[in-house]
């Protein structure tokens, strides 16, 4: 069935099944690869775009729930201010590691300063215990935020 | 150097690779010589290519081949700035490139083959790549001086410049480039004195992180290849079991299938996108041939291994009396068992495979990039060089990637379908079909004396990886890397005896896992030694600081990890802190874990302190992320991995029944690395093997239980009821 999605600001064509996640319609279909697969039951958060600002995981929204609503992939977190933020500091504080995971952790970061500007500890984990790193990089995930945020957040050493 | 250490990894390297080593751990394990076409590097007009690692081109684009495989450890980043160091490029304008499948080429000096593992990227290919760079910088010095008519040693070399300074005229690399080309590769080029190092020391940023902030980064499983299809695979549920039947005519009908590929060990589906594929997959109906395995539990592996660890084991170790010293002291015995587990890398298992008449091309993230090329030349029936293997950035290794299996199956799935092919591995497909890291038993013996273990008899049960992996390291019924951190055990002990059992499971393929075989033996020492004492009524770090005299790195490392953790200071009630000290992988890293133990058993990290000495750090910065990394890697092991098997099945399926540690169970954790000019060591493995044990003490201070297994048993450490 034909239909369109607003993808990072740009309408696109479409034609899938509405039942098929959005996951695999960003990767497969239109080859926006940055959105990672992970686990497909929504365990791991690889999969976060922001549908109109929020974080969900792509995994399991049927791409034909998505209607009019804006989707945010990794590929274009760069055009919003808590975006641009959280990218600048993952790499200040060189968060990243094997990386596959990060692009979830940088769209849920990204929508977390998007809501509290100032998030405390609470925030953080409420925000981001539904992003698994495999290669641990949780300490500098937090101090990157922090830092994004303008609360501080030095590298520790 | 004292003789505990001649056997280790570490020594065999600052020796050169030399001789003179105990038979059984003859290294570098060099495998068979692979019947492998010459290759030449990349090589294009115009370029100086001195080596396998450099290329020049007449603008000046210095291109860096990376041997090792990127999986998150830094290497690329490491490497960089070794290559770049000694060839004096401008580290800020070089361009990286993953290898080429080649063992001629870029083989891991240690292993003889092209291998990411066991830590030893830097450690093993540090003097090879430090004389690649020199050679390049001391060629590219001659070609200056040759045209000036100046004297090589009045030129110097920076930020890819040659300058004549008496005659204030400079050159360029690229202006440089095919002059030098003409030059006969210098054998014993200069090294730079590492007090000139300008990159090497330095906290300087990744390479590889930029592209991975925005998602533009292409691991393997991203690769597009034009007419690709979609497929996923799944294999006999129970380990080892044969395709009997399959009826397709649902899945067939579905939208987005294409094709179904059925044979004799696994189907798969093909489809128009990997969800397409999926739910074709789920749509077949499959009678499998479950085979024997079906009967094979959890509880016969456990039993089968305790069974085999009562016999005596092969000798890999010997030093003093160790009868006679058991004898003499007070006696202690223990036994220590940790479970298999997966790998779980975040990307899942994939291959991209196009076939063409005569030649197989493969898109991969691997960390065995010749391995790959064999199986898949195999597979596809064709001569090796045939097979191009075109390697990615690695979305976690973890010794996974160590395997080729995902390409085997790949290029026999691809061999039954016409066009191009992606095959993703499902997560849970991913869990239950793992090579799984081997459980162990470790039986332990030891006396003390005057606050002091004077005896020590431990002998390790397990599969042996090595001797399924690399056949020729495996001799003399001795694992090395099973012993491996028994062997290289860092205390001052007049009597020792190390034995090894290979026991290997029924239904599981083992293979090598973060922290491979010293994650065992640590575990096994530290929580042993934390018992001990106790029964010697001694501080814990004191304990160890007596019997580190023979191992000063170690030794200061402890001292400082207990000054960092605030080391004897008051905790509340069932908090506690544990200690680790390890000489693993030839880094020298103490560790304190504080945790907390609430009522009903559940465990709670506080903060982690850990000091390392894994002598020259080439990016400190990369040092500390791996051991936080790595600590977690391993506590996440320590607090729930487990992988069980009931009817010949794997139980675990997803991030739903195999835990992972996530951010809010997170503590601060402070690395702090100890400046040494020392060879580098490896770091990639070393959290993984310092957490667990460490945990495992702090729970044993909180709580006065000494768990003696993984994954902690909460009900061991809960509040007894009255």
């Amino acid at each position: 069935m034909p239909f369109s999605i607003k993808v990072n600001g740009a309408l696109r064509d479409i034609d899938v099944d509405g039942d098929t996640p959005l996951l695999w319609v960003l990767r497969d279909v239109l080859g926006m690869t940055g959105t990672k697969y992970g686990c497909g039951i929504a365990q791991c958060g690889a999969c976060t775009v922001h549908i109109d600002g929020s974080p969900v995981r792509s995994c399991l929204l049927r791409v034909g729930t998505v209607g009019d609503r804006a989707v945010t992939t990794i590929e274009g977190v760069s055009a919003t201010e808590a975006g641009a933020k959280v990218q600048k500091a993952w790499l200040d504080l060189e968060v990243i590691q094997c990386g596959y995971c990060q692009s979830g952790q940088i769209m849920s970061a990204a929508a977390l300063l998007a809501k509290h500007p100032h998030p405390d500890d609470a925030d953080i984990n409420a925000a981001m215990a539904g992003n698994i790193c495999r290669c641990g990089t949780y300490v500098r995930i937090r101090e990157a935020i922090k830092s994004a945020a303008g609360n501080g957040g030095r590298r520790q050493s | 150097m004292s003789t505990r250490t001649a056997l280790s990894r570490r020594v065999v390297l600052q020796n050169g690779l030399a001789g003179g080593l105990v038979l059984a751990f003859q290294w570098p394990l060099r495998a068979a010589p692979v019947n492998e076409p010459e290759q030449q590097p990349d090589q294009p007009d115009g370029q100086f290519a001195p080596n396998a690692f450099i290329r020049i081109d007449n603008a000046g684009k210095t291109t860096l081949v990376i041997p090792q495989a990127e999986m998150g450890q830094g290497v690329y980043t490491a490497i960089a700035m070794i290559l770049a160091e000694e060839l004096d490029a401008d580290y800020a304008q070089v361009v990286i490139k993953h290898a080429p499948a080649s063992d001629k080429l870029y083989a891991n000096p240690l292993f003889g083959i092209q291998v990411t593992g066991n830590s030893n990227s830097i450690r093993s290919f540090w003097d090879k790549l430090r004389g690649a760079g020199a050679a390049a910088r001391a060629m590219l010095i001659t070609a200056a001086a040759s045209q000036w008519q100046v004297d090589a040693e009045s030129c110097s070399a920076a930020n890819g410049k040659v300058t004549h300074a008496a005659s204030n005229r400079t050159l360029t690399y690229g202006e440089l480039a095919d002059a030098a080309g003409k030059l006969s590769v210098p054998d014993k080029p200069k090294l730079k004195d590492p007090k000139d190092f300008t990159l090497i020391g330095k906290p300087l940023k990744r390479n590889d992180t930029p592209d991975k902030s925005d998602g533009k980064t292409i691991y393997g499983i991203d690769v597009m290849v034009p007419d690709m299809k979609f497929a996923t695979l799944a294999q006999c549920p129970v380990l080892g079991g044969k395709v009997k039947h399959v009826d397709d005519s649902v899945a067939k009908k579905l939208p987005g299938v294409r094709q179904v590929v059925v044979l004799d060990d696994l189907v798969a589906v093909v489809g128009d996108h990997m969800w397409a594929a999926w739910q074709g997959l789920d749509a077949l109906k499959v009678t499998w041939d479950e085979g024997l395995n079906a009967k094979i539990n959890s509880t016969d592996i456990w039993n089968g291994l305790r069974v085999e660890s009562t016999k005596n084991g092969v000798l890999a170790k010997s030093e003093g009396d160790v009868d006679k010293g058991l004898a003499q002291g007070e006696r202690f015995d223990a036994d220590y068992e940790l479970p298999l587990l997966a790998h779980a890398t975040m990307e899942p298992m994939n291959c991209t495979v196009r076939l063409t008449p005569g030649a197989c091309e493969i898109w991969i993230g691997t960390q065995v990039q010749s391995r790959c090329q064999q199986y898949a030349a195999k597979a596809a029936g064709l001569p090796i060089d045939k097979v191009t293997i075109n390697n990615h950035y690695l979305g976690g290794g973890f010794g996974r990637r160590l395997e080729p299996d995902m390409v085997a199956s790949a290029v026999r799935i691809a061999k039954e379908v016409s066009t191009p092919v992606k095959v993703v591995w499902t997560r849970e497909e991913d869990m239950q079909h793992d090579v799984y890291r081997p459980a162990y038993r470790d039986t332990i013996s030891a006396s003390l004396s005057n606050g002091k273990i004077v005896a020590w008899k431990y002998k390790v049960t397990g599969s042996s990886v090595m001797a399924r992996w690399l056949p020729p390291a495996f001799k003399n019924g001795i694992d090395i890397d099973a012993v491996d951190s028994a062997v290289d055990m860092p205390y001052d002990i007049p009597n020792k005896r190390i034995e090894y059992v290979r026991a290997e499971p029924p239904a599981v393929i083992t293979g090598f896992w973060r922290g491979v075989g010293p994650n065992n033996n640590v575990f096994a020492i530290e929580s042993f030694v934390d018992e001990l004492a106790r029964k010697a009524n001694m501080d814990p770090v004191a304990f160890r600081l007596g019997m580190l005299d023979g191992t000063p790195r170690l030794k200061a490392a402890l001292k400082l990890v207990a000054e960092k953790s605030a080391w004897g200071s008051p905790l509340p009630a069932r908090v506690g802190r544990g200690v680790s000290a390890q000489p693993s992988f030839g880094s020298f890293i103490a560790t304190v874990v504080e945790a907390e133990v609430d009522d009903v058993g559940g465990v709670h990290l506080r903060r982690i302190t850990c000091a390392v000495d894994t002598g020259i750090a080439v990016n400190p910065d990369t040092i500390m992320a791996q051991l936080q990394g790595g600590l977690i890697f391993g506590l996440t092991a320590a607090l729930w991995g487990e992988v069980t098997l009931e009817k010949g099945r794997v139980q675990q399926s997803n991030f739903n029944d195999y835990r992972m540690l996530r951010i809010d169970e997170t503590p601060p954790i402070d690395v702090h690395v100890i400046k040494s000019g020392e060879h580098p060591g490896g770091i990639g493995e070393t959290g993984a093997t310092a957490g667990p044990p460490a945990l495992r003490n702090a729970i044993y201070a909180a709580t006065g239980v000494p768990l003696r297994r993984l994954p902690i048993d909460r009900a061991a450490i809960a509040v007894k009821k009255a």
